[in-house]
């Protein structure tokens, strides 16, 4: 599966460009991990050969949300309030279920001004890809400690934090969230791969994408670092997503060092043991790994917890296939015999 | 205690179909059934009536009131005293006698201890409920509920309501639910066979039949809010629980199931999500509303403070949402089961920066249907939030109403932009791009596969093409155009409903559920020599009739129920030439306004002003 990088095309099944899939240019610092995530999104969505009109794009407020506007521009965008995105995909999504949502957040935007929604829209299952570029710092305010910064960080003018971080893939997990992994900026293979299967599964996935600040916090101990995290983390396997179309042959792999986990679509991926036993459909592992890696001090990334989602909050409704924002009026408003059953009820 | 002069001169004359009365209960002893049938049986008869529950914020043991009004010129406020009082409450009788003038009736179950000092120039008919209600051998668990439906029969045959009046009620609420409609029925006639047999009328009380109410219904304004937004073709309703907006929506999901299954497909074609809370429902609603459903939440005051942020967004996005404020008593949790109209002006520029919003003031039951309609027609066209402001007397109580009438327009979905429309602007278009010269911009909606339709969609400073822009002249031309979209919407809003006396030279500008009270009181005005014109307010901004109703009147008087006159300081912030003209008259006790405050007050200023 490895040559799939190296025969790239010019131009993806459905017959566009890599072009067709960029963004604005980014106005973010230059080497800010964001922009790494924002290339790897337009790749992903490319290699997955879904036409950019049938993604549509949100975001709350931060620098993580502005990037939504350097990626896939040809893909309709909402860039709303800080904290809200989740609600606004949670109306948006029922108007055409064809689109598929990718929201687009910070530590900031989740992890305390947002968090309700974040824990919420994981309740519901809306089926969409949930990102947080997490790097455990107020960027686009200048430097202030979010609800991810590591405990006894410092900073220029805030001192040192004196509060416990949140860990995201841990909340996404108690919340019910039945895809979450975690991922850095510094590991650009793993990342597309991860978003490639978050697009294709049928609830919410959530990303928590480790993505360093490299204006405020990039100080080489820092948690959220670089060089932190290029000598620190461990990722738990090697994974290649693996499209409907494509038959597998596990034999390819070595026997027992590869699983393969299907998705609702009938794509797969496949996950290559590493250096350990780790069993990502086991939540009590999942939470046990995230336990210990932020204990120990290493930063486990890969594809945490992974749960087949059968159905999602589409299924609870019943309601018209095709796109709603399209229905005429007259399948909108009850006939006038209706009204006049009403008012005879009533009198 | 105010009572009405006529009260004391002809205490002994008969007053035929013209009471009020006034049930004391116990909340969530199951009276409202009860009352319910009680109501709906002098409504039967033909008679206009309305429903009043003045109720506690609690779910069992409070005392609750339920008042009835039964009026043959059809008026339908608030009296500030009882007729007829039916006791059931030990704890609050004594004080429930204060409210009846003399002659007053009292009925109260027996079991309930008499006050030693009650009021002598009282009609008493106790009652023997709990003997009845024995004798009926109805379960243990079902008494306390019975107990309601015996004074029913009581009252009912005191009163002279025809039994067969009471089984149409009794028919018209239990439907097929034959067993239940078999015990109750029992237990009614017992009561109104007892009374027949066992007292004798002393008061003056009296119903007699009318002509049939053909053309009116029963129901409440949060039913027909309900209602009114499933005939406007609502896709998208997001919400959070609260008082009194709740039972909109949960009317809604009651009668979505009847009436939007897909005449194609048979699916639903409404969404109705309950969220974490008022900013997820606001921020869920603006989501659809932008993907180009029709979308909708419904709150109060605390819920809209909680909105406030989105509907900014909405606004400055220029997103269609309807937004319905079922108004309670505020500031903070306030009087959360209790009546007002004091959001307008927080609601008027609700946001922050330079905002103002279209809202529509329905003044009745059947005007809560027809702006759940029109509202959505409205937010649409003019791709902006459009808020409905009802109020917990209107939108909870129940009210007789004018038939709901269907929709009369097709409609209106606004400017909308799918693939195959791109064609026409020759790659020139751009969302928030003044083609059409009137302020409002084309919009496309997700979904739409053309590469050409999508754009980015930003609460931050944007030009015609959605790019983000700190450009000084381009965000004053933005914010200039959306006010003019805004006020270019006025003459298109629900017009104001004007109900003239002869030779009146002041008039009255009112608003909303206070109509009833306003009506009464410009007649009662006019009886003791002073005619007024009354001008109801539908809709902000406001449009030229108001204007007009200004320019052709010495003074007005701006009547509402808030404490520092909210629709008056809109009226002079607007229409400041005429600010000399207007006086502002307002109170909130948490009460609906009623007829007589109305009189004496502009009695009053008048002797000051005129």
């Amino acid at each position: 599966m490895d040559n799939v990088q190296s025969t790239k095309l010019e131009r993806n099944f459905v017959g566009l460009s890599p072009i067709d899939y960029r963004g604005k240019p980014s106005t973010l610092c230059p080497g800010c991990g964001h922009n790494t995530v924002s290339n790897q999104i337009q790749q992903a969505v490319y290699e997955l050969g879904i036409v950019p009109e049938m993604i549509a794009k949100f975001s709350g407020i931060g620098c993580s949300s502005k990037s939504l506007n350097y990626y896939l521009s040809r893909s309709f965008g909402f860039n709303g309030l800080h904290g809200r995105m989740p609600t606004l995909v949670s109306g948006a999504c029922f108007a055409d279920r064809r689109v598929k949502a990718m929201g687009t957040s910070g530590d900031g935007d989740t992890a305390s001004i947002g968090l309700g929604h974040f824990k919420h829209i994981i309740r519901r299952n809306v089926p969409m890809v949930y990102i947080i570029e997490n790097n455990g710092v107020y960027g686009l305010t200048k430097g202030q400690f979010s609800a991810t910064s590591d405990l006894g960080l410092e900073l220029k003018h805030q001192g040192k934090n004196f509060l416990p971080p949140l860990d995201l893939c841990m909340e996404a997990l108690i919340s019910g969230a039945k895809f979450v992994a975690r991922a850095f900026s510094g590991d650009i293979k793993q990342m597309k791969e991860l978003l490639k299967a978050a697009i294709v599964h049928n609830g919410i996935a959530v990303i928590d994408v480790i993505s360093p600040c490299v204006t405020f916090n990039n100080r080489d101990d820092a948690l959220q670092s670089y060089t932190w995290g290029r000598e620190n983390e461990a990722p738990i396997q090697d994974i290649t997503y693996v499209p409907r179309a494509q038959a597998i042959h596990i034999q390819d792999f070595q026997e027992g060092e590869t699983r393969e986990v299907r998705l609702h679509d009938g794509s797969s991926i496949l996950l290559k043991k590493i250096d350990r036993d780790y069993d990502p459909t086991d939540k009590h592992a999942a939470l046990d790994l995230l336990t210990e890696s932020y204990k120990n001090h290493y930063f486990a990334t890969g594809l945490i917890y992974i749960e087949n989602a059968e159905t999602n909050i589409f299924d609870e409704f019943d309601f018209v296939e095709e796109p709603l924002n399209r229905l005429t009026p007259d399948r909108l408003r009850p006939a006038p015999e209706a009204l006049e059953r009403i008012n005879f009820a009533y009198q | 205690m105010d009572y009405p002069n006529e009260n004391e001169q002809t205490g002994q004359s008969s007053r035929v179909n013209d009471f009020c009365m006034t049930i004391c209960t116990v909340n969530g002893s199951g009276s409202a059934t009860a009352n319910t049938i009680l109501y709906r049986a002098l409504f039967n008869m033909g008679i206009p009536t309305s429903g009043k529950n003045i109720f506690p914020s609690n779910i069992k043991g409070l005392p609750t009131w339920f008042v009835i009004r039964a009026s043959e010129k059809g008026y339908l406020g608030r009296v500030p005293y009882d007729d007829i009082i039916v006791a059931m409450n030990a704890d609050t009788f004594a004080k429930d006698l204060t409210y009846l003038p003399k002659g007053g009736v009292v009925f109260y179950a027996d079991h309930l201890q008499k006050p030693a000092d009650a009021n002598p120039d009282l009609i008493y008919y106790p009652m023997p409920i709990r003997q009845l209600v024995r004798q009926a051998e109805v379960p243990r668990n079902l008494r306390e509920y019975m107990e309601n439906m015996a004074y029913v029969g009581i009252v009912g045959q005191v009163l002279g309501i025809p039994m067969e009046n009471i089984e149409y009620a009794l028919g018209k609420h239990f439907g097929s639910r034959q067993t239940a409609l078999e015990s109750n029925r029992n237990i009614i006639r017992s009561g109104y066979e007892w009374a027949a047999a066992n007292l004798t009328k002393q008061d003056r009380y009296s119903v007699r039949a009318l002509p049939p109410l053909s053309d009116y219904i029963l129901t409440d304004g949060n039913n027909a809010a309900a209602l009114g937004s499933l005939f406007g073709g609502v896709q998208f309703c997001a919400w959070y629980p609260i008082t009194p907006a709740s039972s909109l929506v949960e009317s809604m999901l009651a009668q979505n199931p009847k009436l939007r299954k897909d005449p194609v497909t048979g699916k639903n074609t409404c969404i109705i999500l309950q969220v974490e809370d008022e900013l997820a429902a606001a921020g869920s609603a603006i989501g659809a509303g932008w993907a180009g459903l029709r979308a909708m939440t419904a709150t109060s005051g605390p819920g809209l403070s909680l909105m406030t942020e989105n509907v900014g967004l909405a606004y400055f996005t220029e997103t269609p949402v309807v937004i319905w404020d079922v108004q309670r008593v505020g500031p903070s949790t306030g009087l959360p089961t209790r009546t007002a109209q004091g959001d307008l002006a927080m609601v008027y520029r609700l946001g922050h920066g330079d905002i103002n919003h279209i809202i529509l003031i329905p003044g009745s039951v059947n005007e809560c249907f027809e702006f759940g309609w029109k509202a959505f027609d409205l937010a649409e066209h003019y791709q902006t939030p459009v808020f409905v402001m009802s109020d917990l007397d209107l939108g909870m109580n129940q009210w007789i109403t004018r038939k709901f009438e269907y929709p009369q327009l097709p409609m209106d979905r606004g400017r909308i932009l799918w693939e195959e429309d791109m064609a026409r602007f020759e790659g020139t278009w751009g969302r928030y791009k003044d083609i059409e010269g009137d302020g409002i911009p084309w919009r496309t909606v997700m979904g739409n596969q053309n590469p050409a339709a999508p754009y980015f969609t930003r609460g931050t400073g944007h030009d015609e093409y959605g790019n983000y822009s700190e450009d000084p002249q381009n965000w004053a031309a933005m914010i200039q155009r959306i006010k003019r979209k805004l006020q270019s919407s006025c003459e298109f809003l629900p017009v104001p409903v004007v109900r003239k006396k002869p030779n009146a030279r002041i008039g009255i500008i009112a608003m909303g559920s206070t109509d009833p009270a306003i009506i009464e009181g410009q007649d009662q005005l006019e009886e003791a020599g002073l005619p007024v014109d009354y001008l109801r307010i539908r809709a902000l901004p406001a449009c030229c009739e108001v204007q007009e109703f200004l320019e052709s009147h010495e003074r007005v008087y701006v009547l509402e129920l808030n404490r520092d006159g909210q629709l008056y300081g809109i009226l002079i912030q607007e229409l400041h030439d005429y600010s000399p003209k207007l006086i502002s008259v307002s109170e909130v006790d948490g009460l609906p306004m009623t007829a007589i405050w109305v009189k004496q007050q502009i009695l009053a200023k008048e002797q000051q002003n005129g």
